[in-house]
């Protein structure tokens, strides 16, 4: 497996600022690289260090092997972009705009767009400054979608859209990966991340924190789980995997590793379980959990703060 | 109306603290310009004998009739001195108030900040209010520190306040007349277009009014640009002239509410049409021309009828033989001896100016191409960076050139009519196009600057300020050498009327061609900025 995209130790700064502080990525050729990260940790910096918008203060970038600050038209040929703040021109309508950056790219499927017109319900021949925000995202998607490129660079590409158009996104997605494209999806958004990505990489503070495939990445991952039942079963906190276990009257919730899922749910069905809730953790919880200390909050703090009487 | 109006402090707060530099600038540079021009004519004019040789000269020429308006009391300084400011330069003040009252309209609604306020407490009518209240102000300070600065120079207090007034009042009107343009287009280009051709269509009523003998017709009287002249400051000082302006402006006013309260936020009076669903745009270049072709089309209409006024009063511009003290004048007006030549050399410097503007602007698309995030996307696709930059920046170049190429022709044209020559057409052709080099270096600094400074983009327009300041006052200033060089438009021949100047012009094309490498050389390095 060739690597597609290379970043070894980049650091960007803007002006005294740096925002991107000795940061390591390798996106290997075929798969969908989910890339995680909370606001302003650098995921939109790395993606235009990537597209040569930007240029690095040390540190080395490729991109399919070529320099993407010095190479821009040969490799912007074989990749495709679509920006996380899709800006368009406001009296171009939006076919227009998808034909132009099609051209650009160096041609389009036709074919494939007018599906992909189809499939995301955009009217193409409305004026760019009539569009919503998610319409403004479609227009950039199909334009990018509609392309035969080999990379795609997707900064968060769902903002903006419905559930029914993320299916529909999520379902292109796998199309470009069984067809042998490389995605690097960009976002904000575990559950997005987990349902397409091969691997996922973790950005914090201007540096790639965690990196891996999925199931590596479970030891990260726990479980929130909420239950009513008839008499409350002591001491749940020290069965293996279980952890801030908060009690109020009949209602139990948890965040629970795989492997504690099992035991907890025997002594829950014990107990008398009358309705179980459990949630996939949020990033924000996953961040708290493992990198709390490190941004100076105690690990222990989310604990308190669930520690709170929820009687709800 | 209460409701509609709440949170009006607050943006007008706002809208002042946005513009902190850009509209005191713009006040101290008008005020600056009357205080220079006034003190300017008291040294031209030092007796009676010579003003009123000079005010007959101007009073008696049909081109100075038409691009000034006349006299109306040749003893009097103030009326001779500030010559040019009663419609000439009202006419930039009522350009400035157009753009600051757009800016903070229409252009607001545009870009979807004022979306974003008004999620707050903050009444339907609040913001144009508060523009409303920002351009009447900016026209009140500016025209009541001109009459202070007219009357510092020893000119009567009454007409110094009179003309001053006649600035505020005027701006007033203008700033409503934009109000309403930003009511009834979606962009805020095309609203400034539309006021910026209620201004050309003001200015031109007048001129054809003030050429009528033995004084103004009716004609005059319709246009706002010639109510200010008929305020006739220092020449008697007809205070209830002041009344029209303000009448209308006091008239407009609820019809901008009116028309508000008739649209949604970001919409026009028009609904939006659906356009082609396939795009026929192949490349950078075509987007450039399409992002440009309104706006120049509009230049294009304004010099052709510009120039065909001009062109035709050419033969009325030998009436200043009267004199030699009349032809002093004009050496001082125009710098050449040929005196229909001067004239038309120099109209066609002035249309050389106002079209490096339209370069300048169109430049500047650089720049808000990048800050709108639309060059992200493109450079995102296989367009290389030069090609993006070239392609604006090529498009102004040749924008440059066609215009002054129709200036040219169109003055011919003029001229060969009045003065049955048919020949004009050639030299004034060749005349306007050597034009072009100066332009072209103004064009050429906004790339450059662009390439390096990025923020500093639109400061180049007080750069074209500055040097249009030096070319109308740098000799009344004792300004260095040096800093009169610097402007481009100090190199260019007077054409007609002298000869050769091809080194000149091959200079000023290679400095805009070095002023362009060295732009591309700073736009490849460096990062994209919002």
């Amino acid at each position: 497996m060739t690597n597609v995209v290379e970043l070894n130790g980049v650091v960007k700064r803007f002006g005294t600022v740096t925002v991107l502080d000795g940061l390591d990525l390798a996106v290997t050729e075929g798969e969908v690289h989910g890339f995680l990260g909370p606001n302003g940790a650098g995921k939109t910096t790395t993606l235009r260090l990537l597209l040569g918008l930007l240029r690095p203060n040390a540190g080395s970038i490729r991109v399919l092997g070529l320099d993407p600050w010095r190479n821009v038209a040969t490799l912007h040929r074989r990749l495709a972009y679509v920006p996380g703040d899709v800006a368009l021109w406001p009296n171009l309508t939006g076919g227009e705009v998808i034909d132009l950056l099609g051209r650009l790219q160096g041609g389009q499927d036709q074919a494939r767009r007018d599906r992909l017109l189809e499939m995301f319900d955009l009217d193409p021949t409305k004026k760019a400054r009539t569009y919503s925000k998610g319409n403004r995202q479609k227009v950039a998607l199909i334009a990018a979608l509609a392309t035969d490129a080999e990379v795609f660079l997707l900064d968060e590409p769902t903002s903006g859209l419905d559930p029914l158009m993320e299916d529909s996104f999520r379902g292109c997605a796998q199309d470009l990966r069984d067809a042998g494209r490389t995605i690097l999806l960009s976002s904000h958004i575990l559950s997005e991340v987990e349902a397409l990505s091969d691997r996922i990489s973790i950005i914090r503070a201007g540096k790639v924190v965690e990196t891996g495939r999925l199931e590596q990445l479970r030891h990260l991952t726990r479980t929130s789980v909420t239950a009513d039942v008839a008499a409350v079963p002591q001491h749940l906190e020290l069965l293996p995997g279980v952890h801030d276990v908060v009690v109020a009257n009949h209602r139990v919730s948890a965040q629970v590793e795989p492997a504690g899922l099992a035991p907890l749910m025997q002594a829950l069905t014990a107990a008398g379980l009358q309705t179980l809730t459990s949630s996939p953790p949020t990033l924000e919880d996953l961040f708290l959990r493992h990198y709390g200390a490190a941004t100076g909050q105690a690990p222990t703090g989310a604990a308190a703060s669930g520690g709170r009487p929820d009687n709800v | 109306m209460c409701e509609t109006l709440a949170g009006t402090g607050a943006l007008v707060r706002l809208g002042l603290r946005r513009d902190r530099w850009l509209l005191p600038l713009w006040i101290l540079a008008f005020a600056m310009m009357s205080w220079s021009s006034a003190s300017a004519g008291a040294g031209l004019f030092p007796d009676k004998a010579s003003r009123i040789e000079a005010a007959n000269t101007i009073n008696a020429a049909a081109s100075m009739v038409a691009l000034f308006g006349r006299v109306y009391d040749p003893t009097s300084l103030g009326s001779l001195s500030m010559i040019k400011y009663t419609a000439f330069m009202t006419a930039a003040l009522a350009v400035l108030m157009v753009f600051v009252t757009i800016r903070h309209t229409r252009a607001d609604e545009e870009s979807g900040q004022l979306e974003l306020l008004s999620g707050g407490r903050l009444g339907r009518n609040a913001p144009l209010a508060a523009a409303l209240v920002i351009s009447f102000g900016a026209s009140l300070v500016l025209g009541l520190l001109s009459s202070a600065a007219l009357a510092a120079t020893g000119l009567p207090a009454a007409g110094s306040l009179a003309f001053g007034l006649g600035w505020v009042a005027t701006g007033m009107a203008f700033s409503a007349v934009a109000a309403v343009g930003a009511q009834l287009t979606t962009s805020a280009r095309a609203a400034t277009g539309l006021g910026v051709i209620v201004i050309a269509i003001t200015y031109a009523l007048r001129a054809v009014g003030d050429l009528a003998e033995p004084g103004p017709s009716a004609l005059s009287w319709l246009s706002p640009i010639g109510w200010n002249q008929q305020i006739r400051a220092f020449a008697g000082d007809h205070w209830w002239v002041l009344v029209l302006p303000l009448t209308l402006c006091v008239a407009l006013v609820p019809v901008t509410f009116v028309l508000r309260a008739r649209r949604d936020l970001g919409g026009g009076l028009r609904e939006e049409r659906p356009g082609p669903a396939r795009g026929a745009l192949a490349g950078v270049w075509d987007l450039a021309v399409r992002l440009q072709d309104r706006v120049l089309v509009a230049w294009a209409v304004t010099v052709v009828v510009f120039g065909v006024v001009i062109g035709s009063l050419a033969s009325g511009a030998t009436d200043f033989l009267t004199s030699p003290n009349a032809q002093d004048l004009i050496r001082k007006l125009g710098g050449a001896q040929a005196l229909t030549d001067a004239f038309l050399a120099a109209e066609i410097a002035i249309m050389g100016i106002g079209v490096a503007a339209y370069g300048l602007s169109a430049a500047n698309r650089l720049r808000s191409e990048e800050t709108t995030g639309h060059t992200e996307a493109l450079l995102g696709t296989a367009t290389t960076r030069t090609r993006w930059a070239t392609s604006h920046y090529a498009a102004a170049l040749a924008g440059v050139a066609l215009l002054m190429l129709l200036t040219g022709l169109s003055t011919g044209a003029g001229a060969a009519l009045s003065l049955h020559d048919g020949s004009q057409v050639g030299r004034i052709t060749l005349a306007s196009l050597a034009q072009v080099p100066a332009a072209w270096v103004i064009t050429s600094v906004v790339l450059a600057v662009f390439g390096w400074a990025p923020r500093l983009t639109s400061a180049v327009w007080g750069l074209l300020a500055l040097f249009i300041a030096l070319g109308e006052f740098g000799v009344l200033w004792n300004a260095p050498q040096w800093l009169m060089d610097l402007s481009p438009f100090q190199h260019t021949p007077l054409l007609p009327v002298g000869s050769g100047g091809i080194v000149a012009l091959v200079a000023l094309t290679a400095t805009a061609a070095a002023l362009a490498a060295l732009g591309y050389l700073g736009w490849r390095r460096r990062d994209l900025t919002a």
